[in-house]
Parts: structure tokens; sequence; C-alpha cells
């Protein structure tokens, strides 16, 4: 089923001086798949995220996301991919549907088609009342809730999650995820970083990386068959133990 | 061309919500045209003179009135001994020491030769330089004027003199009004710093707020991006220009003598030159500060090194070097020309076409540095 995969790594490596930052990992992730991509702070999860949506060079190693090669391809890659990044990063001085639109219009979809799909996207998320509040005065919540709409508005093939939920209260955490696993339905291929290892739990496929290195790839109930654990928060700190950087 | 339209868009909307940005458009030009063509001026006006006067004649009273009615000077004390003058000089009451010596009367009518002396104060070279000058020419005209009454008096004199007078005529300024070659420069000056610093600090402020990874994860095209970045400064640009013509003339009386269109032809080359030169300064640099610092540490330069406030004739010849590849010393130029002289494009087509050739090598530069990746 080799045509299925949708992000294909290999041996991909980023050093920073002296510092290896992400270290010869290799791994796949299936079309439709909601895959988490797991690791302590400083693991590498970022960079190695930076290096397949274009943000980064990679030292060696080669990718493909969406068929096309991360090392010269990358703008055909922006084409098919979301990403929500770490920290917030709409523009807080213009309008929810001001944001949705801009970003709408960037990838090239037309005002018309922007207008009906911005009215649907509003009354899913029951969200009509603050369609023209700019987004600066949005709780954190409702801002990662709107993000992430954004980075998956233009139907991507792949959307990349940079710990998507951080500083989110559990309730909307939970809505979250509801929204992910409805992107995954709609055949948008989910690829995110997490530290709440409830959440990895709901990942059809979790990695979790060590000092650089994936030390461990599978669904999560094998992983915690094969640590012996009782849930992922067990796995992940069993594998963290390992870990030498601070 | 479909992208270009939202990127656009949206400068629009955040320039338009900044609580600053349009008040200051509106309120700058209006304010820099009122204040700044009284305030920078270099004319030398209120010298403030002592006079020591050892004659005491009616000759010597009659040069002192006519000092004394010179829009230039200012009679700060009439006195009989240098020293006193002297301490006038030295608690900063007097610029100059204007000394009338005893023989004064009599030698003016017998050898026509005026005996003062004149000493100036040059803490403040240029006061004193002028003043003097300014007074010898009252001493000139004071002599002539009183060789021809002497003449009709009927006082022998041996010689028939023969006079070659120099008298300036001043084109383009008749009155030589310091406001008039000031107003250009001033325009200048505000375009550079508004569509100079605004655009450096633009792409700085998206990268601390992060949007600009947003940005470079589309795929959006680096060309697009920066056009988008730059419109609006041009819009801005050319409203601050409109208001200060429109405030200069309804005001000062000044038009431009050359015509509005090539005022703007020029100042849209400009405008496009100094706005691509913001961006390199935001591209280099990862936060405000930075872009602050260098924005102001290049503009400072560049406006003291344009011919704004002094001559570049008269700079040394290094800094004449940087003066030439200087974009605002050719829009300075450009401008007294269009504004003053009346110059159609043929008379300013050499500084339009480095200005033109700064405009292309700061974009190019601005384009090439604008890097979508982090390395």
């Amino acid at each position: 089923m080799e045509d299925n995969i949708i992000v294909k790594v290999s041996g991909l490596t980023k050093k920073f001086g002296n510092f290896t930052a992400v270290d010869n990992i290799t791994f796949n992730v299936k079309e439709g798949e909601i895959f988490g991509f797991l690791g302590a702070n400083g693991a590498g999860k970022t960079t190695a995220m930076q290096m397949l949506i274009g943000l980064n060079k990679q030292t060696s190693g080669e990718a493909f996301v969406a068929g096309y090669d991360i090392r010269h391809e990358s703008e055909k890659i922006k084409k098919n991919i979301g990403y929500m990044s770490q920290r917030f990063s709409l523009y807080e001085d213009l309008k929810v549907w001001e944001n949705i639109r801009l970003f709408a219009g960037i990838y090239g979809m037309k005002d018309k088609e922007i207008a009906e799909k911005t009215d649907q996207l509003l009354s899913r998320l029951d969200f009509e009342d603050e369609r023209n509040t700019l987004v600066k005065s949005l709780p954190l919540g409702w801002k990662q809730k709107l993000a992430f709409s954004v980075a998956i508005f233009h139907s991507p093939k792949v959307v990349f999650l940079d710990e998507p939920t951080g500083g989110v209260d559990p309730a909307t955490r939970r809505q979250f995820w509801e929204m992910i696993y409805q992107a995954a339905e709609d055949n948008i291929t989910v690829f995110a970083t997490t530290h709440y290892m409830d959440e990895a739990e709901y990942c059809d496929r979790v990695s979790i990386m060590v000092d650089g290195r994936i030390d461990a790839l599978d669904t999560p109930t094998n992983l915690k068959a094969q640590f012996e654990a009782k849930d992922m928060d067990e796995v992940f700190r069993k594998l963290a133990r390992k870990a030498t950087r601070d | 061309m479909g992208t270009l339209k939202f990127l656009i868009e949206k400068e629009f909307k955040q320039t338009l919500r900044n609580s600053i940005i349009p008040k200051l458009i509106i309120g700058y030009p209006i304010m820099v045209m009122l204040i700044f063509p009284w305030a920078i001026n270099f004319e030398v006006k209120n010298i403030k003179v002592s006079v020591v006067d050892h004659n005491n004649s009616v000759y010597s009273q009659r040069l002192i009135q006519k000092v004394d009615a010179s829009k230039y000077f200012i009679i700060n004390n009439i006195t009989s001994s240098y020293n006193e003058a002297m301490i006038d000089i030295e608690k900063n009451h007097a610029d100059i020491i204007l000394e009338i010596q005893p023989s004064f009367d009599k030698n003016i009518v017998k050898s026509k030769r005026a005996d003062v002396m004149l000493s100036a104060n040059s803490v403040n070279g240029t006061r004193g330089l002028l003043g003097n000058a300014y007074l010898s020419q009252i001493l000139n005209d004071y002599s002539a004027e009183l060789r021809s009454e002497l003449a009709h008096t009927g006082v022998p004199s041996r010689q028939k003199m023969s006079f070659i007078s120099t008298i300036p005529q001043y084109k383009f300024n008749k009155n030589l009004d310091y406001k008039v070659f000031m107003i250009p420069a001033l325009m200048v000056m505000m375009v550079t710093l508004i569509c100079g610093i605004l655009p450096a600090l633009n792409i700085v402020s998206e990268k601390e707020n992060g949007t600009i990874q947003q940005i470079n994860v589309t795929p959006v095209n680096k060309y697009q991006f920066i056009l988008a970045k730059l419109i609006p400064y041009w819009i801005i640009g050319f409203i601050i220009l409109s208001i200060a013509f429109v405030v200069v003339g309804l005001l000062y009386g000044i038009w431009p003598a050359g015509g509005f269109l090539p005022l703007y032809v020029s100042s849209l080359i400009f405008i496009i030159g100094i706005s691509g030169f913001g961006l390199i300064i935001s591209n280099y640099s990862a936060t405000l500060q930075q872009a602050m610092f260098l924005a102001f540490f290049f503009i400072l330069i560049i406006i003291l090194l344009s011919g704004l406030f002094t001559p570049i004739a008269s700079m040394p010849k290094w800094a004449q070097i940087v003066a030439h590849s200087n974009p605002l010393s050719y829009f300075m130029e450009i401008m007294r020309m269009i504004y003053l002289k009346g110059s159609s494009y043929s008379g300013i087509a050499a500084p339009l076409l480095s200005l033109l050739g700064f405009a292309v090598g700061f974009n190019m530069w601005a384009v090439l540095s604008y890097s979508k990746s982090n390395n």
C-alpha cells in the first residue's frame, strides 16, 4: 500500500553546529490517519516538523510530503498542507472572518467559495456572534479552535499541528479533538505534536522522540503492550528516562 | 494576482485600524509645514551690538542710528569704554563690538576713511561672521552716503572716485527667503521618515507577533508579499505630500513652479526606493528594537548628508562621496528644482535616473533578503 503514504521520511537529520537536533529519523504517515508526534521539550519535534513544512532546511536525509520533495518542492508542499504553530499566529488586529478570508485567499480560493464556507464554518462552530470580533479579544480556547479551522479551511491533504492544545482547558481540549476527528473523517491527514499523554491515546499511531531520535513508533495499544505499561503516560516516562539531554 | 488582492486588503485593514498611523498621516504634514519653515532658518537676525563711541559726533551718531535701524541688529549698549563692551561679550549680552575711533568724523570728511573697528564673538561662528559682513555693508553704505552729501556741499575732493558696485541678483528665490528654500527639503524629510521607518517596523512586528510564520507556510509568493507591504506606504506617502503641497500653497503662497506632474512622478520613484530601504532593514532585524535602531541610524546619516541643512558642496570630499550615494540628496535636488526653478523633465533627468537606480536596487535587495525559511 505504498501509494497510501502521505508523509515519507527517511534518515532526516538537522544539525545546528555540533548539536544534532534531529538525528536520522525515519517514518511514514499514512493517508487519513491521526499521527501523534510525541517527545519531551527539546527532543526535536518542532525542528522535525519545520523541515517537513519548509520553514527549515534539513542537513541530510530526505522526505516527501504529499508526494513532493522537501528539498526543492517546498512551495508545492505548502499548497497541500495546513499548519498551526505552537504560538498563536493569526492576525490579532483582524476580525474572525477577515483572518479566514485572508488565508483562504492566499491558498487561492475564490471570494464566493470563501464566503459560503465561512458561513458554514461559523455556524458549525456556533461562532456566528463572533464573526466581527477582533481576534485579540477572543479567549485562548476559541483562538486555538479558530487557528485549527483556518489551517484546514482550504482542505489540505495534511495538517501539521504543533502543540495545538497547549494552555487550553480540558473541556475545550475535548472539543478540539472532536474537530481533529472530524478533519480526519474528511480525509485530512493529521500530524500533531502534543505533551498530553491522554491525547496520545486518541491517535491512530504514535511516535516518541528522545534526544532527536524516534525511539518508539506504533499504535498506542501495541506500545502499551511492548513497554508493559498501563497507559501512554507510563510508556512515555519509561522512554524519557533514557534521555541524556537537559 | 488573486493573492495580492487579499494581502493588500489585509495591510489596509491593519493600517487603518492602527490607533496612531491614520492620525499621523493627516497631522504630521500639517504640523511640519506649519511650524518648521519658521523655525529651521539660517538667517541671522537680532545680532546684539555694543557700541564704543570714542568720537561722539553727529557723524558717529548717525552711524549708530543706521545700525539700529537695520533689521539685523539690536543696539545693546552705547558706551565710551572698550572694557565695558568686552564685559558685554563675556556675559553674552553682545555678539559684536563696534568701536568708533576718536578721529572718525575728521577722517571721514578728510580722507573718506571710516575709522571703526569691529570685534566679533566667534563662539557662535555663523553669527559673528555674518554679523561682521552685514555691519561692513552698513559702513560702506554710510560712507557712500556721506561722500555724495559732501560732494553736494562742495567740499573739494582731490579726485573723482570711481565705484565698482556689485548688486547681487537672486534668481528663483528673489527675496532670499529661507522658507522657500527649506520647504521642499522638509517635504523630503517628512516622506523619508514616514515611508522609510514605518515599513522597517512592519515586517519586524510580524516577526515578533509570530504571524510571519503562518504566512511563510503558505504558498504565498515573495514578490506579492513584499509588494502588498509596500503599496500602502506608497499611498501614505502620496497623501502626506499632497497635504503638504496644499498647506504650503495656502499658507505661504508657494506652488511648485514646475507643475505637479513631474513632482508626483519623482516622488513616486523616491517613495518606492525609500520604502524598499525600510523593508531591507526589517528583513535583517529580529526585533522591533533592532529595527528601530538601524532605521534611525541610517536615516539620521542620510538626512544629515543630503544637503538638507548644509550644502553638499561645502562638505569634505569623503562626505560628498557619501552624499552622492544618497537617494535623499537626489530627491532634495529634484524637489528644489521643480518647486523653485520650475525645471521640467529634461532638467531633472540626471537625478531622476539616479533615484530610479536606487529604487530598483533597494527593492531587489528587499525581495532577495526576505526568506521564507529560517535558514
